[in-house]
């Protein structure tokens, strides 16, 4: 498969049309979204993530689990280049998204961020921003004046997060005056709002209530068809629900990754099994 | 010392929210009522303070107002000798000199507080925060010291070449040689502005919590976009609180406009005019004020002059209520 | 990859270009104040380093135009007049402030502590004609006494302020530990909740002090400065400040040099308050 991608420098010149050769003796990729390839992170001297490799695939929903400080946060945030806006991290390996490095010399992480979505742990709507603008916070920034398609765009992503019903005759209440799960869904709708091809989610429900929380449950259910979904929890329950492979971290190791049902049923490793029995973590 | 709960027939205190907190502890025994009405009294001399500072003034610059009433404030002629006094001159040096400084300074303090809050490393910091406030703390007049050695030279330069090529400008179009005047009283007030504004809204930059400026970042904003859609807005009530704070010093500055502001009480045409400002015209002449109509006069300048300060600051209080959409409370 | 949408692409040149025009900006910007900070204090350093000496610190002024003597009048003037105003200002300021905040019912506190917010507006010329009507009009002369007054008003907000703060940070459950052993309220206050913000209240002072010690348009009309050796508060007294602008404004070179060493003096004693002020910042947030 080639790819022609705009590779643009650090100065903002001119795009050079840049080829990524695809990678040798790996099965059609078509299927496969995100690559990581023996990715090492490392805070100072410590290394928080060890060597992790593995795939995600297309429009499917990925868990990433494991005990606190395991390194899972630290692992979904390299997917999106975030873990760069903590000074001193230190990145080793790749990521390629589409065959594409993210890491690669002339990739601005700003392209990055675009096409892998974040939706963090704490709903964080801009406090001085409308439900609306919060909305379009990030689909404004290439510029989009036409209020007509901004109202679209503002309707569709409040839709696809399954909050428009709830908002739409509030539209110009401040982003903060919903509860912390409308919040959340609001964040999500922020981020589809620009369309990205993965959406990362960092344990996205652990602040919010029962109720919230099995809305966002299903509201990933949902959208699992038109966006990539990672998600990191602490919460197995919720990985076995909602996701269709499941990644085991311990401490900064990958120890296993699977299909959700083979790896909650009959998993390969003893760490495992123990971890999802309840026996440590 | 003992306790007799009973004893004082007076209502307790409570706390009028309801929830009674440590610091609403009833007062129950005779020390503490001695101590409550020693510390009110305190607290009573402070308004005390401010009511006297108010009367004296009034009552300092009673002849003048009898005699030229809120004429004054509109009146160009300022002649002890023919006893003609107006203030209108001052007032207007005043104004535009805080102004154009505050123009001057407002920019360059936001933008480099946000260059240290932003854009330098955590470590790197001190380096340049503690030059900054130490220069926030140093006194009007070493300034002025500077500002007249100094800086009044090289703009006497600036206003020369200005004067030479621009001419034609009203702005340009005064006593160039002078050196002192409006552009050096500008100049030097938004100086000794911006270090304040700078510490003050520096601080207030750190505090803006990094779950709103990483959400910005996630979306795919440049780190410019993040500081100025998210940053930004939400520090703006502390950011427009350190900007009054900078025009109140602007505006009550006396020392250094004094030194370099010009001594001339003519309406001004230009940036090279020099003019006082109302502060620097009391501290001029009141030593030289050899009759009661005029010492009246210099003190009703300073009424005005005190009038201004805090009007501005109470706009600045109710600004900030209101910006903060009523969730930052006035009295506390 | 999804080919990008070429009219992303177009803008996204634009916002980088944006970005990179808005760090220049504030790089100016920072340089420019870095540059000022440089300029100011390396002036009053240099040119005030140069001109101090021992004769300076020691003696008393010479007549206008003769070259040597020193500021000595001044200095001791200076310390005087603060140290009269401390002694007012001090006990006016904790004591409001113990009252805003540990006796929070009455709506009394949170007006005096707004009208100390706007005390601390008011330009300092005004106060000195506040210390003029109040005190050198009645008694007929200029006297540092006059001095201290409008060095006191202008202290009094300062102190009242940052001790308040002050004693919001500490923390209720201490002040219930106390009440809860029987301990009464005043009791509690002194032994307390003041030992436990004395580092924050010493820093408040501390920046009182350093702030009155500048201030040289109140002294314009009420301590009026005096060529003379003086111990005396009662009469016209001399203080560091005033005398620079004196100085400066004069003809005379031999004033300016001391000008410039003089402010040299006031920019040592605004060091060491900054220095007073984060040692004790810093260690209070050690404990």
């Amino acid at each position: 498969m080639n790819n022609e991608s705009i590779a643009v420098d650090e100065q903002g010149d001119a795009p050079e049309p840049r080829r990524v050769e695809p990678m040798e003796e790996q099965p059609p990729t078509e299927d496969i979204r995100i690559h990581v390839e023996g990715l090492s992170v490392y805070y100072g001297k410590l290394r928080a993530v060890k060597n992790v490799s593995l795939a995600i695939k297309s429009r499917k929903v990925t868990a990433i689990i494991g005990p606190s400080g395991c390194g899972k946060s630290t692992f979904i945030r390299c997917l999106n280049r975030m873990h760069e806006v903590t000074p001193g991290t230190r990145v080793e390996g790749k990521v390629l998204l589409d065959g594409y490095d993210l890491y690669g010399p002339g990739t601005d992480p700003v392209e990055v961020r675009r096409k892998v979505g974040m939706v963090f742990q704490k709903p964080n709507p801009f406090p001085t921003m409308s439900i609306r603008d919060n909305a379009i916070a990030g689909f404004r920034l290439n510029g989009s004046r036409d209020r007509r398609l901004n109202d679209e765009k503002v309707e569709k992503s409040l839709r696809m997060a399954a909050l428009w019903d709830e908002v739409k005759d509030q539209l110009h209440q401040p982003g903060t005056s919903l509860s912390g799960g409308q919040q959340q869904r609001l964040c999500i709708a922020r981020a589809l709002a620009v369309e990205p091809e993965v959406l990362l989610m960092d344990e996205p429900c652990s602040a919010l209530d029962p109720i919230a929380t099995a809305k966002i449950e299903e509201l990933i259910h949902e959208l699992k068809d038109t966006v990539t979904i990672v998600i990191v929890t602490h919460n197995m329950q919720q990985a076995a629900r909602v996701s269709d492979f499941t990644a085991f971290f311990y401490i900064g190791e990958l120890v296993e990754f699977g299909v959700t049902s083979k790896m909650f049923t009959n998993p390969d490793k003893q760490q495992t099994e123990d971890y999802i029995t309840g026996r440590f973590g | 010392m003992q306790s007799e709960p009973q004893a004082l027939n007076r209502p307790l205190l409570q706390s009028r929210s309801g929830k009674t907190k440590a610091r609403d502890a009833q007062v129950i025994n005779l020390g503490d009522r001695v101590f409550y009405v020693a510390t009110r009294s305190l607290a009573f001399c402070v308004i005390v303070l401010a009511l006297l500072l108010t009367a004296d003034l009034i009552r300092g610059a009673w002849e003048s107002i009898g005699t030229f009433g809120l004429k004054f404030l509109v009146g160009t002629t300022w002649d002890p000798v023919t006893r003609q006094f107006g203030t209108l001159p001052t007032i207007i040096g005043t104004v535009v000199k805080a102004t154009i400084g505050l123009l001057l300074a407002v920019p360059i303090s936001i933008g480099s507080a946000i260059f240290i809050a932003f854009y330098v490393p955590k470590s790197l910091r001190p380096i340049i925060s503690y030059p900054i406030e130490l220069l926030a703390g140093i006194p009007s007049i070493v300034f002025g010291l500077w500002g007249l050695f100094v800086m009044v030279p090289v703009i006497r330069i600036v206003q020369i070449w200005l004067k030479a090529h621009f001419g034609w400008f009203f702005l340009f179009n005064g006593p160039a040689v002078y050196g002192v005047g409006v552009l050096s009283g500008s100049v030097i007030l938004a100086i000794m502005v911006i270090p304040i504004v700078t510490a003050i809204s520096r601080d207030i930059l750190l505090t803006v919590p990094r779950l709103q400026i990483e959400g910005m970042l996630a979306l795919g904003a440049t780190k410019w976009e993040a500081i100025w859609k998210v940053a930004l807005p939400y520090a703006r009530v502390g950011l427009v609180g350190a900007v009054i704070l900078g025009l109140g010093r602007a505006i009550g500055e006396t020392m250094a406009v004094t030194m370099v502001g010009g001594n001339s009480f003519d309406l001004i045409h230009s940036l090279f005019d020099p003019v006082h400002s109302m502060a620097s015209q009391i501290a001029s002449e009141f030593t030289e004020a050899t009759y009661g109509l005029y010492v009246s006069s210099l003190i009703y300048v300073g009424l005005v002059l005190f009038g201004i300060t805090i009007c501005v600051s109470l706009l600045a209080q109710l600004l900030i209520w209101k910006l903060s959409k009523g969730k930052v409370a006035i009295f506390e | 990859m999804s080919a990008p949408n070429p009219a992303l692409g177009l803008r996204y040149f634009r916002r980088k270009a944006i970005e990179r025009l808005a760090v220049g900006g504030m790089l100016l910007c920072a340089g420019i104040t870095i540059f000022f900070l440089v300029t100011i204090l390396g002036y009053v350093l240099y040119r005030g380093a140069t001109a101090i000496d021992w004769e300076f610190l020691t003696s008393l002024p010479l007549p206008p135009g003769e070259t040597g003597g020193g500021i000595a009048n001044a200095l001791i003037g200076s310390a005087l007049v603060v140290a009269c105003a401390a002694m007012m200002a001090v006990p006016i300021g904790l004591g409001a402030a113990v009252f805003v905040n540990e006796f929070p019912s009455a709506g009394l506190g949170r007006f005096v502590r707004f009208l100390a917010e706007v005390m601390t507006g008011v330009p300092s010329i005004v106060v000195g004609l506040f210390a003029y009507a109040l005190i050198v009009r009645p008694f007929g002369s200029f006297s540092g006494f006059s001095g201290s007054v409008a060095y006191a008003f202008i202290m009094i907000p300062i102190i009242l302020i940052s001790a308040h703060e002050a004693f919001r940070l500490v923390p209720d459950s201490l002040r219930e530990a106390s009440l809860a052993l029987g301990i009464s309220k005043w009791r509690t206050i002194m032994r307390v909740v003041l030992p436990v913000s004395s580092r924050a209240l010493l820093t408040g002072v501390v920046l009182a002090v350093s702030r009155a010690l500048g201030e040289a348009a109140p002294m314009l009309f009420t301590a009026f400065g005096n060529p003379y050796w003086s111990l005396n508060l009662g009469k016209p007294i001399a203080t560091v400040p005033l005398l620079i602008y004196t100085y400066a404004t004069a003809p005379y070179e031999d004033w300016h040099r001391k000008a410039w060493a003089a402010s040299f003096i006031l920019l040592v004693v605004v060091l060491i308050t900054s220095v007073l002020t984060r040692a004790f910042l810093r260690g209070k947030s050690n404990e």
